[in-house]
């Protein structure tokens, strides 16, 4: 079971308290209804799943409530960090070091 | 005399402390301290199972959890039986019974054993290749056969009716393993003060310390230190010492899941539970997990007597037992001759040492020899004698040569020890292969912890301890913010020590890539050296797939004795080194864990909660049948006396339609949407137009997923400009609240609105039928009732018994209806006060299966039976309820997708079957042409089917490719007994004009 910083709650909690939402920074246009077949496709269906370093949205279900995101290591479970919703995706090259 | 093997004055046991148990019927006798393995070897019993594969009989290799072999069902009645244990971990107690498995009818005589003759055809991937045609037979044939003439014990076949315990433990260092090196960093760290728990797999500490009588710390024996050591612990405040726990499994961010045995070593258990599981998280942790030894890969090396030197020692020095009367030796390092040196001391006969060494030398090997042992180099067993017990070993020089056969009825074996990295490499840790001493060693760290001792290579017992001292203390310090060098004032003055380096890896002489011998790397199983030949051959290249061709190493064993064996022979085979090919991974458990500790209390009524509505008593003391709805009981039907269901629901829905019914409609989800932007927020999450809608009127609602397909529907009220009390189906309320979250968090921040969850707080009475108003009228407070004041789909808020309501006029029944919210802790004295009102007009209780029929009779959808998750709006008929003018709402986009909007897309209609009174089936499917050829072309299936009593005939729903467009059409829903022919129509089957909605 993984520990999960809460970025709202400031602490580590049980993973047993959250709910994972899928990849991060994927935004809906604010013009959803005129966009392309193509643009639509990217948004909704394509999905990055890499090995390695994934952008990650997690609700603090169970806790707080709030939806947040986070940056882990899909080899190691590794979490390098987790921020709050709509701030910048951070530099992974700085968090690795 | 009784236990003709225990060796008078050996041991730590006591003898007057004796102890009684049966093995396969027969009664024994052993002694408190036992484990069932040394108690049986006491009685001069070796051979206890038979194997997995061929059914060869088998005896013990070990003396602990490492042990392939010796697994019996132990069973203290007849609901408790646990099949597998081993019998070198469990402990005697009195009347313990035990029983041999995988053999028929005898131990001794066994009809499988026709497989060890059929081996050719059972050999490496013989499951892969044997029995892959023809098809069927696989299912009715070689599968059961298999399973029946392979295999190992029977699983229980009834409910546990032990129970189970489940702690969680946070400490700042976690030791797991109890031996020297695993007491001296428990003692480091515990000194500090931090937090410290210490494990065992063993009923004590002291691990190897139990049976190496060679090692002297601080000028006490070995085992009398570990006593002292321990007692130590336990006398501090911030040490939790837990034996008879095994470490299973190191998961992510040093969680630790550790299996505490409470009441398996007990004669009575009482009600303390069977196990308990541990799911500890450690700051840091510090594994002294050890070293195994392996066993020499020879022909016929797995007949019962032929063991571990270690475990000859450990049977000797800790229960005082002699695995035999004139025992052999086979050894490729040192540590056998201290096991034939403490036998020849305890005045047992040593027939021979054979060592593959052509040069043993050092003072174990003088001792030996000074003792009177004969001591044999250069040369190799090549096989044994005896059929159920070994009888004699074969011994040639190893380069070939004249063959001489020693008498013996117990051969030792030691081909050098394994660090035990299982749990390192559980943690995600990279081994690494040290050419030197020809093995895997810990590397590479992936988590905050340390290997110390023999599983981290190191050799000596005054380099363990001292290694392990300072890590103990580092890893402490590390704890507090703290560093430091280690070691600081204490240090420990070994005086002897024994210590095991060397030994050899992969076959012996004799066993060879040149021979068809039965040489076995994995005795559970039963893989050979030839099977691991075999699988190169035959392309597997890498040792994971060397693995799963011949299931070496895996299942329960995890590759403790084989592994190494199975690595060398694979690597000679390939002709490639040892590093090149790799170590398999280890997986968790590292021992068996059973489902009952993982299970632990989630099990009956704790399993799931039950969710019951404030009116469940009133319904349960009126006779309701119940159902589960997710979480839920909800009422089914009420039957009266002499009535099935079919009667009851027929009943129950003509009345509500003749006079009214009551429903319990709590179980829906409720959301109270609040604030300056909620109608905009409505806008979004829905397709219907919001802003427009009045204070005081309801619309239905339809929420949509981003592709355009129906999530969620429901009755949403305007209470007033800032505030929606939104409807879910019972089912959706927690997504449709986590979706509506989604969405307000991180898509439309910028809106000012909060949502609160309300399904709790409100008690749902539905009053349905044309005499509904009557009955409430009454009841109500401040509220004018009138088709006037209050027109179908309007919401008032007033009281009602004197009680607060939030009164909707609305219906899923499509009579004049009403959902009457109070309160929960009211519901149920509301519901009674409007009952005795109801009750006036023979109005009745109906539960969800009378709901069913009623909304069906009306086309009413139900999202979940009706749609599918590929269902629009349009699909399901409801293109009205999509804002046309909308420029944004959840799914706007995925409705225009092309798919979405090409001819031919199944399409919600309504089915009567051309013959009234068959009723279809929910799910069937539906054809053109009933005559085509089969595998027929499918256009669509039956969503929703039910007896209409109101209607007099069957009513039904379903999707149907282009259904809007072949209204009059006549299709056919082709059963087991026959085609039922069906007509599309409308799926409005009563009240077509929808008037006595309004009056
Ligand atoms: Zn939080």
């Amino acid at each position: 079971m993984l520990l999960i910083r809460c970025p709202y709650c400031e602490e580590e909690r049980p993973e047993l308290e959250f709910r994972h939402a899928g990849e991060a920074h994927v935004a809906r246009s604010s013009e959803i209804s005129d966009i392309s077949d193509e643009a639509f496709e990217q948004f909704f269906f394509i999905r990055s799943n890499p090995k390695g370093i994934v952008f990650e949205r997690w609700r603090h279900l169970n806790g707080c409530a709030r939806f947040f995101n986070a940056a882990r290591d899909t080899v190691s479970d590794r979490f390098l960090t987790t921020y709050k919703a709509g701030e910048p995706k951070p530099d992974v090259a700085g968090l690795l070091k | 005399m009784t236990q003709p093997f225990r060796i008078p004055g050996a041991g730590r046991l006591t003898p007057a402390k004796t102890v009684r148990f049966t093995f396969d019927g027969k009664a024994y006798t052993g002694l408190e301290g036992d484990t069932l393995a040394s108690a049986l070897l006491a009685n001069g019993v070796h051979l206890v199972g038979r194997s997995f594969k061929y059914h060869r009989p088998r005896g013990f290799l070990s003396a602990g959890a490492e042990e392939p072999n010796a697994l019996v069902e132990i069973s203290r009645d007849a609901t408790r039986k646990t099949p597998n244990v081993r019998a070198t971990v469990q402990e005697l107690y009195d009347g313990l019974a035990a029983r041999s498995q995988n053999r028929w009818p005898s131990l001794g005589f066994d009809v499988g054993a026709i497989n060890n003759l059929l081996s050719p055809f059972l050999s490496a991937g013989f499951y892969y290749k044997t029995f892959m045609w023809p098809k069927a037979a696989w299912k009715r044939l070689y599968e059961p056969n298999i399973r029946a003439a392979a295999g190992l014990g029977v699983a229980p076949g009834e409910a546990d009716p032990d129970h189970y315990a489940a702690r969680f433990a946070h400490c700042d260092v976690l030791v797991v393993g109890g031996g020297a090196a695993g007491l001296a960093a428990a003692l480091a760290a515990a000194e500090t003060g931090v937090r410290v728990i210490l494990c065992d797999e063993q009923l004590e500490f002291g691990g190897a310390l139990r049976y190496e009588s060679g090692a002297r710390i601080d000028g006490l024996g070995g085992f009398d230190w570990a006593r002292q050591a321990t007692g130590k612990l336990a006398a501090m405040d911030n040490v939790r010492l837990l034996t008879r726990t095994t470490a299973f499994g190191y998961y992510a961010q040093n969680f630790v899941g550790l299996t505490e045995r409470v009441t398996d070593h007990l004669a009575t258990p009482g009600t303390a539970p069977r196990e308990r599981l541990w799911q500890v998280r450690a700051a840091r942790v510090v594994l002294a997990t050890g070293a195994i030894e392996r066993h020499m890969v020879f022909a016929d090396n797995d007949r019962p007597g032929v063991m571990l030197a270690s475990a000859a020692r450990a049977f000797l020095n800790q229960y005082g037992v002699a695995v035999g009367r004139t025992i052999g030796v086979y050894t490729a390092n040192d540590s056998a001759y201290a096991a034939a040196i403490d036998l020849k001391k305890a005045g047992v006969d040593i027939a021979a040492i054979v060592d593959l060494r052509d040069d043993p030398s050092g003072p174990l090997v003088e001792q030996a020899r000074s003792l009177g042992i004969e001591v044999n180099p250069g040369r190799a067993v090549v096989g044994v004698g005896g059929r159920n017990r070994v009888s004699s070993m074969i011994v040639q020089p190893k380069g070939g040569g004249g063959k001489r056969t020693i008498p013996v009825d117990a051969l030792l074996v030691s081909a050098g020890w394994t660090p035990s990295v299982h749990l390192f490499s559980q943690s995600r840790g990279k081994v690494a292969f040290d050419a030197e001493s020809q093995r895997f060693l810990p590397g590479q760290y992936a988590q905050d912890c340390v290997s110390v001792g023999a599983c981290n290579g190191t050799d000596g017992l005054a380099e363990t301890l001292n290694e392990a001292f300072a890590a103990g203390e580092v890893a402490a310090k590390a704890t507090l913010g703290e560093t430091s060098a280690g070691g600081g004032g204490n240090a420990r003055k070994v005086d002897a020590s024994e210590d095991w380096a060397g030994g050899m890896l992969g076959s012996a002489p004799g066993a060879g890539a040149d021979t068809t011998v039965k040489a076995f790397v994995d005795f559970q199983n039963d893989v050979t050296a030839k099977d691991i030949r075999q699988a190169v051959r035959e392309g597997m290249r890498s040792i994971e797939h060397v693995k799963r061709f011949t299931t070496n190493g895996m299942a329960t064993d995890q590759g403790k004795t084989s592994n190494m064996h199975g690595l060398a022979i694979a690597a000679e085979t390939l002709g490639k080194e040892i590093p090149e090919v790799g170590l398999t991974t280890f997986r968790a458990p590292y021992t068996p864990v059973t489902f009952g500790a993982i299970v632990n209390h989630a099990r009956h009524e704790l399993f799931d909660p039950t969710r019951r509505t404030a009116m469940h008593s009133w319904a349960e003391a009126h006779g309701a049948v119940f159902e589960d709805v997710g979480q839920w009981k909800r009422a089914w039907y009420f039957p009266r006396p002499g009535e099935d269901m079919h009667a009851a629901v027929n009943r129950e829905c003509v009345t509500v339609r003749r006079s009214a019914g009551l429903f319990d409609a709590s179980t829906l989800g409720k959301i109270e949407v609040v604030g300056p932007d909620a109608a905009a927020f409505m806008e979004l999450l829905y397709t219907n137009p919001w802003q427009k809608l009045e204070p005081g009127r309801c619309r239905y609602g339809i929420m949509l997923r981003e592709d355009g397909f129906i999530y969620d529907d429901g009755v949403v009220g305007r209470l007033s400009a800032d505030r929606f009390h939104v409807t879910t189906t019972t089912g959706g309320a927690a997504r449709v609240m986590n979706h509506m979250e989604d969405y307000l968090q991180t898509e439309f921040p910028h809106l000012n609105v909060w949502l609160t969850s309300i399904s709790e707080q409100w008690a749902v009475i539905a009053v349905q039928g044309p005499k509904s108003r009557d009955i409430l009228a009454p009841l109500v407070e401040g509220i004018d009732l009138s088709d006037a004041a209050m027109p179908h789909m309007s919401v008032r808020e007033g009281s009602i018994c004197g009680v607060p309501t939030r009164l909707f006029r609305m219906s899923f029944t499509g009579e004049r209806g009403f959902e009457v919210n109070v309160p929960a802790d009211y519901g149920q004295a509301v519901w009674e006060a409007i009952w005795a009102e109801g009750e006036k007009y023979g109005a009745c209780a109906y539960g969800t299966e009378a709901m069913h029929v009623l909304r069906a009779e009306k086309g009413y959808i139900i999202v979940g039976q009706d749609t599918d998750g590929t269902v629009t709006p349009n699909d399901a008929g409801l293109d009205w309820a999509v804002g046309k003018k909308k420029t944004d709402f959840v799914g706007i986009r995925g409705l225009k997708r092309p798919d979405l909007l090409a001819s031919g897309r199944k399409q919600l209609v309504g089915l009567k079957t051309v013959d009234p009174k068959v009723v279809l089936e929910e799910g069937a499917q539906i054809v053109q042409d009933p005559n085509q050829p089969i595998p027929m072309t499918m256009i669509g299936h039956v969503t929703s089917s039910y007896w209409s009593e109101n209607c007099g005939r069957s009513i039904a729903m379903g999707v149907v490719a282009g259904g809007h467009g072949r209204l009059g059409e006549t299709l056919h829903v082709p059963m087991p007994d026959g085609s039922i022919a069906v007509e599309i129509g409308s799926a409005v089957f009563f009240d077509e004009m929808g008037e006595r909605l309004h009056g």
